[in-house]
């Protein structure tokens, strides 16, 4: 591989030294210097004409567009200097002057970066006296909402539907400050990756009609997660306001999912925030369920298991931890793991490789397959007369109601009771993804961290630790104090996961196959 | 020749001889003048050599940046396995130019002939001749000749039976002034909006349809001629003041003058001789007040200025402002310069491509401004203001539509500000006043 | 005055009305000889995109305007989306987006004409037409008259076109004569 030369530069005083083609702006980036810009975004075709991000080049004539200016060796660049604030300011001026102050009613306020960097270095006034360009609120489709008067023309969602979604249903309509962002007549934006442009318009231009009017900006606490819809495991944050998800948002990750996440991940978030949901512990007496402590629940739960072979059914929804606990389970008296996947069309974004809404909806088939539990369009095909069943959050939705009947007793570990069993022994309660912390495995093999974003309902507990219960009162000798230990007693059970913890994995992740070629070459 | 008007002693006639010479249109009027000689005559040399003669003649750019011609078509490298282009800017579309249009519809094969030699000079097989969508006359002129051209076997695969391929094509614009910009031009060629391009990539490197490219102005294109039949040497002693600006040149002079017209002089000719003597200088009882004199981007004249100008690209930027495309906009004592400037600027507002930020806001704030000065409900804020937005709004954006609307305001207010004043503070400009200050 | 006036007709009541209160269906424009001449632009360019705006320009050849379903057709031809289209025919001036009167008269009163008298020529245009408004169709609906940025003859001040056809050093007095000169 040849060597990347590399050139030398001073940014704001600063010594950088970044690859040959590097354009000033993310040199700056480097050394921990923001330009202000709104045009430029690194995944989409650089076109300059914003003219915010002008920085001062010594020696050259003129300002030059920081985005679309390669560093050259020995450059020195000011960013902050008295001529660039200047023309910053001039830039800011031009794009209020027909922009509504209409902060106040605007979803983008707190978000906005026209906002933020106006109170970073723009004008305290303005000096426009006549009266703002108006234009309707258009529908885009999909979940795409645009209102023109808020629209600074920088064109990132035309390019990102032409470059990136390969599906030019957006344009720059009409010219000088008549300018638009159109759309062909019956030409929506049904693409499914196109609610990207939401997050990619630096203002208030485009929004989303599922988010209009839910919440401020600054009321939204942000948890770092996996998108659980599919198996591509495109990195978001889960956004929450009095517990409730309001909103999905893709989180950058170079090697998954870049800087986007696609329409039905992005929309498929209420099921997190459903009501009825098994808040408390529960145990069989007579012909109903009945509340139980905790402690009595798990004891039960461990006495129908004690002798028996249990059949697990699990949802590949839940953590490698989850299923690596169940998997203990598994190995005390033998018995069988299955699980059964949702699917639905693939639907790629084109322009870029190897990012798709998957076939496969869920988040952890991959990490069910590695750990053991075996795949199956009727898992409950095989289930004994002397089996203990135990479904770990699988709601048995379209499964035949009696399937699950033959078994001896039935033991649900789940966020809710399927309905329709009449033989459910013990219902231990937990956390759904959103409320406990853990890792998936993605489809190309790589483990990545969520986080816990709001609190769970009731008595229910994070699953690692009902499970790490269960084991603890079937005499197991570990005990787990945080998702972490179970990941790290994961690591030291499974090859495929050996060298890997939480400290490692950071909040992007890594491959395990990488794990294990970085073992192999130790 | 001062078409319209019979050419003028002092005028050096070598482009527009055949102006108002209808016989000159046709193939076989053009080769009874001389036509096709200079290109059967290069076509036998080698295309560096004719690059050569090019530089050696002193060509410079005639659609108004006045960059050396012969260096341009020498960052054209060959051998380099792309295909090149040739593209002939024909989109005259700065408000005073029509120098052009005449070329076009007076003498359309002299265009082909350019257009043929330009393009084996840079090694490309292919010319679009890009016409503004409003020259319905020369449009069908140029088709016409060029039709004639490969009837006759002059383009086309064999071109004047050389065995080289030469393909020469009209290519119609539909309405936009920013399409004169080159990078805009080859977008707009290519089929997208007119947007002006960033640079780098220059042309020569990644221009239309990603391939080498270089653009000429029609003017510059049909003086390659010539130069090839008679000679650099020829060409370069054209010159009556500083030698970086050699040959003759069309200015096209409109406004309020009383011959209006095209007229090709020796560079350096002084032009208080050229507003007086060939343009016939003001109407009876009026004054020159005022000139635009290469195209309304460049800064604006006072007639002091404009009468010690020597008219060559270094004479114009000594007095003030700039040759440009050569077209000369006078103004005479009945005309208000605000009146004046704020049409300009409504003018920039409506063709800005709405790329940048200064261009797409900027241009239509000057005019809301201005049109309020002139309607006499202007401040002294105002002004200030005028000129901040002139100074964001210059050497900001991508291209210089946004500076070439700055221009005129800022060199308006500079030279001309006590109109603006006058029709701030309630009074009404009228001729006399206006003369007197 | 508005810049949007000056591009093209503004008339919200002239969709494609053959009079009979339904829309009329839109027959496509490139087929026989049209096509041929679409293949012919075609070998001109290494790109399909680049025939844009020539294939545009024989859509309004053959309608007298670019409609929506003429810039879908044009798409479908070239392999691009109708909205890119779109976007490039409403950057151009000359393509008109709505259907225009039999007698489309535009009157350069770009700043050179301007002081020439330009806005006079307009005025006589305005009453003369009985039009009254620039843009808006004459009773009749025979004309239309806007003010249209540089033509590029200020020499020949005020130069006008009438549909193609461009006239020069037009003054106030010789409206009339244009006009009655039209079939």
């Amino acid at each position: 591989m040849a060597e990347t030369k590399m050139v030398n530069l001073t940014i704001e005083g600063r010594p950088v030294s970044v690859p040959e083609g590097t354009s000033i702006l993310e040199a700056a980036k480097t050394a921990g210097i923001l330009i202000p810009h709104y045009c430029y975004h690194p995944s989409l075709p650089i076109p300059g004409v914003c003219r915010m991000c002008l920085v001062e080049v010594e020696k050259a004539p003129k300002l030059a567009p920081s985005c679309a200016t390669s560093v050259a060796e020995g450059q020195v660049v000011h960013v902050h200097n008295d001529k660039t604030l200047e023309a910053r300011k001039g830039v800011l001026e031009f794009l209020l002057i027909n922009h509504p102050l209409d902060c106040p009613i605007c979803d983008q306020s707190g978000e906005c970066e026209l906002q933020d960097f106006t109170y970073q270095e723009g004008r305290a006034d303005s000096r426009y006296r006549d009266p703002k360009r108006f234009n309707p609120v258009e529908d885009f489709g999909g979940d795409v909402m645009y209102v023109p008067n808020r629209c600074i023309l920088c064109t990132r969602c035309v390019r990102f539907m032409d470059d990136l979604a390969h599906d030019a249903v957006l344009n720059v309509s009409e010219r000088g400050d008549r300018a638009l962002i159109g759309k062909f007549e019956g030409k929506d934006l049904t693409h499914p990756w196109a609610a990207n442009v939401i997050d990619l318009c630096p203002v208030g231009a485009l929004l989303s009609k599922d988010f209009l009017n839910k919440a401020r900006a600054w009321e939204l606490d942000r948890a770092a997660s996996i998108c659980p819809n599919c198996t591509q495991g495109c990195n978001i944050m889960i956004e929450v306001r009095d517990n409730s998800v309001a909103r999905l948002k893709p989180r950058p990750n170079e090697d998954v999912n870049k800087f986007f996440m696609c329409d039905y991940g992005r929309l498929n978030y209420r099921w997190m925030n459903r009501q009825d949901r098994a808040e408390l512990p529960m145990v069989r007496n007579g012909s109903s369920l009945a509340a139980a402590e905790w402690d009595i629940a798990i004891h039960s739960a461990a006495n129908l298991l004690r002798d028996a072979k249990p059949f697990i059914l699990v949802s590949p929804m839940l953590s490698n931890e989850a299923l690596f606990l169940l998997t203990r389970l598994l190995e005390r008296k033998g018995g069988t793991g299955v699980f059964r996947v949702a699917t639905g069309e693939e639907a790629p974004l084109p322009g870029i490789e190897d990012l798709a809404l998957r076939r496969d909806r869920a988040a952890n088939v991959h990490g069910a397959e590695m750990l053991g539990f075996t795949r199956s369009e009727n898992p409950l095909a095989d289930l004994g007369a002397d089996d203990v069943l135990v479904i770990a959050d699988e709601d048995l939705r379209g499964m035949q109601a009696d399937s699950a009947s033959k078994a001896r007793a039935v033991i649900v570990i789940g966020t809710a009771v399927p309905e329709g069993l009449d033989n459910v022994a013990v219902v231990l309660p937990i956390a759904n993804f959103t409320e406990e912390e853990g890792t998936f495995t993605n489809l190309r093999g790589r483990v990545q961290r969520f986080t816990q974003a709001k609190a769970a309902p009731g008595q229910a507990r994070p699953s690692w630790l009902v499970l790490g219960d269960l084991l603890g009162a079937l005499g197991a000798q570990e005990s787990f104090f945080l998702p972490s230990d179970v990941f790290a007693d994961l690591a030291s059970a499974r090859q495929e996961f050996s060298g890997l913890s939480y400290d490692k994995l950071g909040m992007r992740g890594l491959p395990v196959v990488q794990a294990e070629m970085a073992r192999a070459s130790r | 020749m001062g078409y319209p008007h019979a050419s003028h002693q002092r005028e050096t006639a070598v482009l527009s001889q055949y102006f108002g010479d209808t016989e000159a249109r046709t193939l076989d009027g053009w080769k009874k003048r001389g036509g096709y000689q200079a290109l059967e005559k290069a076509l036998a040399m080698a295309p560096a050599d004719i690059v050569n003669v090019v530089k050696e003649s002193g060509l410079r750019g005639r659609g108004g940046a006045g960059f050396p011609t012969g260096m341009k078509w020498s960052f054209m490298k060959p051998g380099d396995g792309k295909p090149h282009y040739l593209c002939c800017n024909a989109d005259e579309s700065e408000p005073g130019t029509f120098k052009d249009r005449e070329i076009m519809r007076w003498t359309p094969h002299a265009l082909v002939e350019g257009c043929a030699i330009g393009a084996y000079a840079i090694g490309a097989e292919t010319a679009y001749i890009y016409i503004r969508g409003e020259f319905t006359e020369p449009l069908l002129w140029m088709e016409r000749a060029v039709q004639e051209a490969y009837a006759a076997g002059i383009l086309g695969p064999n071109a004047m039976g050389t065995g080289k391929r030469i393909d020469v094509h009209v290519h119609k614009g539909a309405g936009a002034y920013i399409c004169g910009e080159e990078t805009a031009l080859m977008n707009s060629l290519e089929g997208r909006r007119g947007n002006p391009r960033i640079k780098p990539p220059f042309p020569a490197v990644s221009g239309v349809f990603g391939s080498p490219t270089t653009i000429n102005n029609v003017e510059t294109l049909v003086a390659v001629c010539p130069i090839l039949m008679k000679g650099a040497e020829w060409y370069k002693s054209m010159c009556l003041s500083n030698p970086k600006s050699t040959g003759t040149k069309l200015f096209s002079v409109c406004g309020n003058v009383r011959n209006p017209g095209t007229f090709e002089v020796v560079m350096g000719f002084p032009f208080k001789d050229f507003l007086y003597d060939l343009c016939g200088g003001p109407a009876t009882g009026r004054k020159f007040k005022a000139v635009i004199p290469g195209g309304a981007s460049v800064p604006i004249q006072t007639m002091e200025e404009a009468d010690a100008t020597l008219m060559d690209y270094e004479g114009f930027v000594a007095q003030g402002s700039m040759l440009g495309s050569g077209g000369v906009i006078v103004i005479d004592d009945a005309q208000s310069m605000v009146r004046v400037i704020a049409r300009l600027a409504r003018f920039f507002a409506h063709e800005s491509c709405a790329q940048c930020t200064q261009c797409r806001e900027g241009t239509a704030w000057t005019t809301k401004i201005l049109e309020r000065i002139r309607d006499g409900q202007g401040t002294m804020e105002d002004l200030d203001t005028l000129m901040s937005i002139a100074y964001n709004m210059t050497g900001t954006t991508i291209c210089v539509l946004s500076d070439s609307c700055a221009t005129p305001v800022i060199s308006g207010i500079k030279k001309f500000g006590h109109e603006f004043e006058a029709l701030i503070h309630g009074k009404r400009i009228h001729s006399v006043m206006a003369a007197v200050a | 005055m508005s810049a949007k006036s000056m591009g093209g007709l503004e008339s919200p009541d002239m969709t494609a009305h053959d009079g009979s209160g339904h829309e009329t269906a839109y027959t496509p424009v490139f087929f026989g000889e049209t096509r041929k001449e679409l293949d012919t632009l075609l070998s001109r360019y290494p790109t399909k995109m680049a025939a844009l705006l020539p294939a545009l320009w024989i859509v309004q050849r053959v309608h007298g305007w670019v409609s929506e379903d003429g810039m879908a057709e044009v798409a479908e031809l070239l392999e691009l989306t109708p909205a890119y289209v779109k976007g490039v025919v409403t950057f151009y001036t000359m393509y008109h987006q709505h259907p225009v009167p039999k007698y489309f008269i535009q009157v350069c009163t770009t700043a050179p004409c301007g002081i020439c008298g330009a806005d006079e020529v307009v005025k006589a245009f305005l009453q003369q037409t009985r039009t009254g408004e620039l843009g808006v169709p004459s009773p009749d609906n025979k004309y239309a008259v806007i003010e249209v940025e540089c033509l590029g003859a200020c020499g020949f001040a005020t130069p006008i076109m009438i549909n193609e056809e461009f006239v020069e050093s037009v003054t106030p007095d010789k409206v009339s004569t244009i006009l009655a000169r039209l079939p």
